[in-house]
Order: structure tokens, then C-alpha cells, then sequence
């Protein structure tokens, strides 16, 4: 299945019910899934709306109804989405938005980069606000985690955003799906629909007193302190012995364990560590690896952001280079291998006898 | 003895913040009125716009969410379709409805939402300070075209009404005022007209109100009456615009296949 169908098709058995897109290469398939799959659905509605601007407004109109709702789109779209998803933030509001992203800025390439780390992970809109956004490196964890961000939006009433890239959302792989669509769609019990049989209810972000803003800015950081302890993730890769770890996430991740294998192979103690959330990020498991491994190597398909993330994490105790392309260069895995390679000898970091 | 004018049950016991003169709050008493004659207040869901009226969920009884500016139209669409059995509203201004919600609003139409659009026209941003609407008249001074309206460089006050009524998807558009007591009654037929095209399933409607902001146009309530009869109804003429609803005619076949 291609990944992005198995967004589609995950997100149905999650139990979305409202689905609103609009065209943009290369997540197309997933709208297009949509509308096969989710349209003709007893009580689910799809919509292909006239902007993305229009798209994530109407996604948070279905979730103040109450109901499991997405869109997704590609970076120059997920930029027009910021202002819904702040205002989704405000609200408390759950809901998925899916960035199948491509190379920037601008209209950039249609090719797969991670260039927009900062954009997800530092809010992107306006406003004092986090997203938890949630990077899958395989079409298996794309549908997995699909399914988990529906399930995080709702419990921490949050917007979740799940950042692939064009790599994995074209990619073709087997896969399981864990779950099947719920017989009975899932409704909040805090669902805008109208005062019958209790007092009107108004859903709002305007308020003309600073301390009342103030206050709902700390109860929404006690929640993302809350989440930062209970819903981080990661992988790690052989980092027991490692002399250097490789951090890189989604389609980076992919490409660098390729040439993590075949760097062992040939005696380098390489590891690799994968964060899954973006954010909350896994600073203190980082932290820990400062213990036990020499030298970082930051690889990413952009010009460097997640290592602002990672420099954080190491606090100045160990050393850290970067490998990026950017632009929608798609790196491979010999390439990263030599990268790995140089910087290997040139840091005289122990070979395996 | 007998009560022949209260408080509708709809309206919150509030005083209204706006201004002495201002059309909102006459709105505001006549869709609380129609909704408690159409018993409809627990069925209701309001979709206030940023501006003056953003407070409106201050007076009007009923669940309410607010809106970005401009999307008032794609969150009433998005509540709608998760949730059929709620009857939505938008309230918009000009500046949301008919400038940066323009999109929005054409695209709802005509995919004939079953949503209801009231539609206050004042011919000015309120609650920003007076600067130009794009339904500021020709010639107007506001803030920002202190010298009056050019119409070579500001462009012509849009008539959205006429545009939106383009569209197949609309089916009830009319262009009422609220500055006299003639025009108030029929401004609330025109609103009951609109829910009930909606309840009856058969498309988009909207209500443009004519509606004096005597602060940002600098006149006295009275005067601010007469402006809206003498100048404003010249460019926005009230009356029907499109009614599609008699034939009782749902826009759009329910399932393409």
C-alpha cells in the first residue's frame, strides 16, 4: 500500500468521521483515498474544500461537533493551515493535520524534505502554543501512527500533526493495520451541538482581559508538561557500544540505518537515535547517550533544525556535526555512509578489531 | 394582563455593549425572537466573527463558537457536515463576510451549505476603527480614505449579496435594514425565512442587514437612520435578491450515484 492510502485508511479506522482537503503534490492520494473510502461512509462527510485556509477552518468546525477529524496537505499548504491550527490550540480542540511535506521555501520543489522541523515543532502560527507532531519513518508507521495521533489529539485535546515527507507518502510497503473501523463513530462528550437539556456553551479565544488569557496559557502548559513526561518517543539503533550516533528522524532515519549496517560491517561503532516525536522532543534520552558515546552526526534533509533540538539535548558535553541536503535531494545510503566514514577517522573514534 | 413585549427567552438578562444607535443589538433581539417563535434556541449553533459582535455569545442564549476572521462560512461548513441536525448560523460583518471571507462564503453557497449567513453591512470595519469596508461607499470618508472613497484607486462597494445569489447552491438572499421599525419586521421575516430554508434542507441562505455604526460614521443615532434610508440603500437596495425556496427544491442531488 502506498503511504499515503495507508493514512487514509488508518485515519478510518481511527474512527475519522470528517475529512477536508485540498490539492497539493505529493500527498494527493490521501484526498483522493478520502474521497473513494471515507465520502460514502454512513455519517462521515469529505470535503474538498476551496483553500487550505478553508480546509483546517472546517476541520475545526467538525471537531467542535465533537467528531475525530483531519486534513493534510504539503508544506505550502501547511503554511496556510497555521492560522486554524493556532486558533484549534486556543480552543482546545482535537484534531490531525498530516504534512506530507516537500523541499522550500516557497513553492520549493515536489520532491521530499524535512525542511519544515521548525515550522511543526515551534508552532508555526501565532500564539504561545505547542503541537505534539508525531514522524514516521515506514509506511507501517505511518498507518500506526495515524491512529495514535487520533488517540493523542483526543485525550490532550490537542491538534497533532504528523510530519512525513513525499519519500514515505509515495513509498509502497506491506503492512498490518492494527485495528478495524469501530462499528460506532466516537463523539466527545464536550460536543458543540446545540443546548438541549443543558445551559449554551461558547467555545472562544477572544478575551478582552490579559490574566484570563494568561490563565488558559498556563493551564495549556501544564498539559504540554504533562505530555513532554507521558508521550515521548524515540528509537534507538545499536547505541550500547556506539562510539558515534547518528540522530536523524522520518525518511533521514530510513536512509542513515542503511548506512549505519554497512558502517558496522566494516568495524565502526555507529548507532543511531530516532526521535518519533518531534514534541515533545526526547531531550533527556539524548542527555543520557552523552554518557556513553564520543561524537553526534545530526542528518537531516534540510540545512540543520532538529540539531538546535539535539545541541539542547547535549548541552555543550559532547561534539556534534551535521550532514543535510536540502531542496528535495534525496540522499542515499552510501553517500551517508562515506559522510559517516570521514567523520569517523577524522575524530580517531575506536574500530572494532 | 396581558404581556405583549418581554425579553425572548434566547437573549441572555445582559446589558449590550454596543454603542447607543448601533444595528447589532436590534439583530441580536430578533434572532433570539425567532428563535424562540421557531423553538429552535437548543438546536441552534452561532458562529460570532472577530469584531464588535465577537461578544455576541454575551447575549445570545445558545451554543456558540468563535471564528478567524473570514472563515466564518468553512466552521459553520465543517460543524454542519460532522453534526447534519444542528441548525448553523454565521454572523459576519462586511470586512469578514465580503473581504477576507470572500472565498469561503462563495464556496459554502454553492455547495448550497445548509448554513444561514446574517450579514451585517455597515459599510465600515467597526471595532478596528472606521477604515474602509469594501462596502464603503463611493466617496466616504473613513480612516483609511480620509479624502473619500476614490473609486479609481479603492475600487466600487461590492454588492456580495448579488454575487453570492450568482451561485446555484444559494437559495434564500435578501437585503433588509434595521432603521426603522418597518424595516426591522421585515428584517426579521427575512431571518426566519432564512432558517427555515435551512431546517427544510435546500441550500445556503443569507440576510444582508443594513446596519448604522453612528460612532464610526460620526453621526447621531437619528442621523445615522436617515444615512442608512438616504445614501446607503441607493447602492444596497433592499428587497429579495434570490428565493429559490418555494418550489421547495433541494440544491444538489444527495448521492451522485
Amino acid at each position: 500500500m502506498y503511504g499515503n492510502a495507508a493514512i487514509g485508511e488508518a485515519a478510518i479506522r481511527a474512527g475519522c468521521q470528517c475529512y477536508f482537503g485540498y490539492p497539493i503534490t505529493p500527498q494527493n492520494e490521501l484526498t483522493e483515498y478520502m474521497a473513494t473510502n471515507l465520502s460514502r461512509r454512513k455519517g462521515c462527510s469529505f470535503v474538498q474544500a476551496e483553500s487550505e485556509v478553508s480546509a483546517i477552518n472546517m476541520v475545526y468546525g467538525a471537531s467542535l461537533a465533537g467528531v475525530r477529524t483531519m486534513t493534510s496537505s504539503s508544506s505550502p499548504g501547511i503554511s496556510l493551515k497555521q492560522e486554524g491550527i493556532s486558533y484549534l490550540a486556543a480552543c482546545e480542540l482535537p484534531a490531525v493535520i498530516v504534512n506530507i511535506s516537500r523541499g522550500g521555501p516557497g513553492l520549493g520543489s515536489i520532491s521530499a524534505a524535512q525542511s519544515d522541523y521548525f515550522q511543526s515543532t515551534r508552532g508555526g502560527g501565532h500564539g504561545d502554543y505547542r503541537t505534539i507532531v508525531l514522524a514516521p519513518s515506514s509506511v507501517q508507521e505511518l498507518a500506526d501512527l495515524t491512529h495514535r495521533a487520533f488517540d493523542l489529539a483526543d485525550k490532550y485535546r490537542i491538534p497533532v500533526i504528523i510530519l512525513g515527507d513525499g519519500m514515505l507518502g509515495q513509498m509502497m510497503e506491506p503492512l498490518e493495520f492494527k485495528y478495524d473501523a469501530p462499528s460506532e463513530l466516537p463523539v466527545r462528550s464536550d460536543a458543540l451541538r446545540g443546548a438541549k437539556g443543558r445551559p449554551s456553551r461558547i467555545v472562544k479565544t477572544f478575551t478582552s482581559r490579559p490574566t484570563e488569557l494568561e490563565e488558559l496559557n498556563w493551564s495549556l502548559f501544564r498539559r504540554y508538561r504533562l505530555i513532554e513526561k507521558e508521550e515521548t518517543t524515540y528509537e534507538i539503533y545499536l547505541v550500547e557500544d556506539a562510539e558515534l550516533v547518528v540522530v536523524a528522524f522520518g525518511a533521514s532515519a530510513r536512509i542513515a540505518k542503511g548506512a549505519i549496517r554497512n558502517a558496522r560491517a566494516n568495524g565502526l561503532k555507529v548507532g543511531m537515535f530516532r526521535p518519533i516525536t518531534l514534541w515533545p522532543f526526547p531531550y533527556e534520552k539524548i542527555s543520557e547517550l552523552t554518557q556513553t558515546t564520543k561524537h553526534f552526526l545530526v542528518f537531516e534533509m534540510n540545512m540543520g533544525q532538529m540539531i538546535e533540538d539535539v545541541k539542547l539535548a547535549v548541552e555543550g558535553k559532547r561534539e556534534i556535526s551535521f550532514y543535510g541536503r536540502p531542496g528535495g535531494v534525496i540522499p542515499t545510503p552510501s553517500e551517508v555512509l562515506r559522510v559517516i566514514t570521514r567523520l569517523y577517522y577524522q575524530k580517531g573514534l575506536k574500530i572494532e578489531k | 394582563m396581558k404581556k405583549v413585549y418581554r425579553r425572548p427567552k434566547s437573549l441572555k438578562r445582559a446589558a449590550f455593549h454596543y454603542c447607543p444607535g448601533c444595528g447589532h443589538s436590534i439583530v441580536h433581539r430578533l434572532l433570539t425572537e425567532v428563535f424562540d417563535e421557531m423553538n429552535i434556541q437548543d438546536k441552534v449553533i452561532g458562529i460570532p466573527p472577530p469584531g464588535c459582535s465577537v461578544f455576541a455569545y454575551h447575549y445570545l442564549d445558545i451554543d456558540m463558537a468563535e471564528s478567524a476572521h473570514g472563515r466564518g462560512a468553512a466552521v459553520a461548513t465543517g460543524l454542519k457536515r460532522a453534526y447534519p441536525n444542528a441548525l448553523v448560523f454565521t454572523y459576519q460583518g462586511d470586512g469578514d463576510l465580503a473581504a477576507i471571507g470572500t472565498a469561503e462564503t462563495i464556496h459554502a453557497a454553492n455547495r448550497g451549505e445548509r448554513i444561514t449567513s446574517i450579514f451585517i453591512n455597515n459599510a465600515v470595519y467597526g471595532m478596528t476603527g472606521g477604515q474602509m469596508a469594501p462596502t464603503t461607499l463611493s466617496n466616504m470618508k473613513t480612516t483609511t480614505t480620509p479624502y473619500g472613497r476614490d473609486t479609481r484607486l479603492e475600487g466600487y462597494p461590492v454588492r456580495m449579496s448579488e454575487m453570492v445569489a450568482l451561485v446555484k447552491g444559494a437559495v434564500y438572499i435578501e437585503r433588509t435594514a434595521v432603521n426603522s421599525p418597518a424595516n426591522i419586521k421585515k428584517t426579521k421575516k427575512a431571518i426566519r425565512k432564512a432558517f427555515q430554508a435551512q431546517i427544510d434542507d435546500l441550500g445556503y441562505s443569507l440576510v444582508e442587514i443594513l446596519s448604522p455604526c453612528p460612532t464610526n460614521w460620526k453621526m447621531n443615532p437619528l442621523e445615522s437612520w436617515h444615512w442608512v434610508e438616504n445614501e446607503m440603500t441607493k447602492e444596497f437596495p433592499l428587497g429579495l435578491i434570490k428565493d429559490t425556496t418555494r418550489t421547495k427544491e433541494t440544491t444538489g442531488k444527495r448521492d451522485a450515484d
